[in-house]
């Protein structure tokens, strides 16, 4: 191993660690291909909306609303709703892409999504972490996009994941990459804030909240713990 | 493809990278202060169990005792794959069984 990782082998590595989370998206991105045709999306269309949005959960909910003419003021209003989560996340991002002028940073947030941004997490601070993320984002992008056309393609012929266990893939990866974290920096009254937090937006909000509040409630409870020497954020 | 169907991606795009966007720049502004670094240290943690809670408090016993099998792996392996694939086939098993 050379003393500083070049960017190409960071960006191959992150394609390489964000494959097992790529296998939760396959399983969903065949459901939400298929779902499209449903709604009476082309395979143009279909690929498009994967291409231009790249977001799995708004998507999904896009077609819960979809008709002709496009209502476009609730998709973007919906999208909004569901999407906020990705603040926090982004928020997050400065860290990994640290030392970037704004002209690559911004352009780079366009890949935060939950997997990806979960697996580079937990990846944890390395040489070129930004080369790194974007290979994560490089993983997903490809596996959304193909599997949404290949369900498009096939339509009502896929099965439902949960015959495979596959509806249990995201819960597992999240579970799984939390508790990497969790093991690299011990907080547990962060996480037990998060979890009551997060449990009580589901009963009382629902929809995507809780990942907003307890995120918030997990991030506000370390900040009022006294504050180590840390590095910066 | 329709115009107006592009211009919906096209405005669902736009929101959610804005939000993405607006993320980052908030952060890129504020002051390293002490409080607000030990908050974005925590911060990814604390999202990832706030995603995660609910989806298994939806689930039953056979999700729960997967979800230990997972967290046990987890602490011990690095390599996500181990515990994602074994938390997928005994979450099928203990489907069959209860």
């Amino acid at each position: 191993m050379t003393v500083s990782t070049s960017a190409l082998a960071a960006f191959r590595e992150g394609i390489l660690r964000c494959l097992p989370a790529a296998l939760g998206v396959f399983a969903y991105g065949l459901v939400f291909g298929a779902l499209t045709r449903t709604a009476g999306l082309g395979l143009g269309e279909a690929a498009a909306m994967s291409a231009i949005v790249f977001s799995g959960s708004a998507q999904f909910v896009a077609l819960g609303l979809w008709t002709l003419p496009p209502p476009t003021a609730t998709l973007a209003l919906a999208t909004l709703l569901i999407n906020f989560r990705f603040f926090l996340m982004a928020a997050t991002m400065t860290r990994v892409l640290r030392g970037w002028p704004l002209v690559r940073a911004l352009p780079a947030m366009f890949w935060v999504t939950d997997e990806n941004w979960a697996v580079t997490m937990a990846a944890g601070e390395r040489p070129r972490w930004g080369a790194f993320f974007l290979g994560t984002g490089f993983t997903l992008y490809v596996t959304w996009l193909a599997t949404t056309v290949v369900g498009n393609a096939l339509g009502s012929v896929i099965a439902d994941p949960k015959a495979w266990g596959l509806d249990f893939a995201f819960p597992a990866m999240f579970l799984a990459l939390a508790v990497g974290l969790a093991r690299k920096a011990p907080a547990p009254t962060v996480w037990i804030a998060s979890a009551a937090a997060a449990l009580l937006a589901d009963r009382l909000i629902g929809g995507n909240a809780p990942v907003l509040v307890g995120g918030l409630a997990g991030a506000a409870v370390a900040a009022l713990r006294k504050p180590e020497a840390r590095r910066a954020g | 493809m329709r115009v107006d169907v592009l211009l919906a991606f096209l405005a669902m795009s736009a929101v959610s990278y804005g939000i993405r966007v607006a993320g980052y720049l908030a952060r890129s502004r504020l002051p390293d202060h002490p409080r607000l670094m030990a908050a974005m240290d925590q911060l990814p943690a604390a999202i990832l169990i706030a995603l995660v809670v609910p989806m298994l408090a939806r689930g039953g016993p056979a999700e729960w005792i997967a979800a230990a099998v997972v967290a046990a792996l987890a602490w011990f392996v690095d390599l996500l794959l181990i515990p994602l694939a074994v938390g997928v086939v005994v979450v099928v098993l203990l489907r069959g069984v209860i």
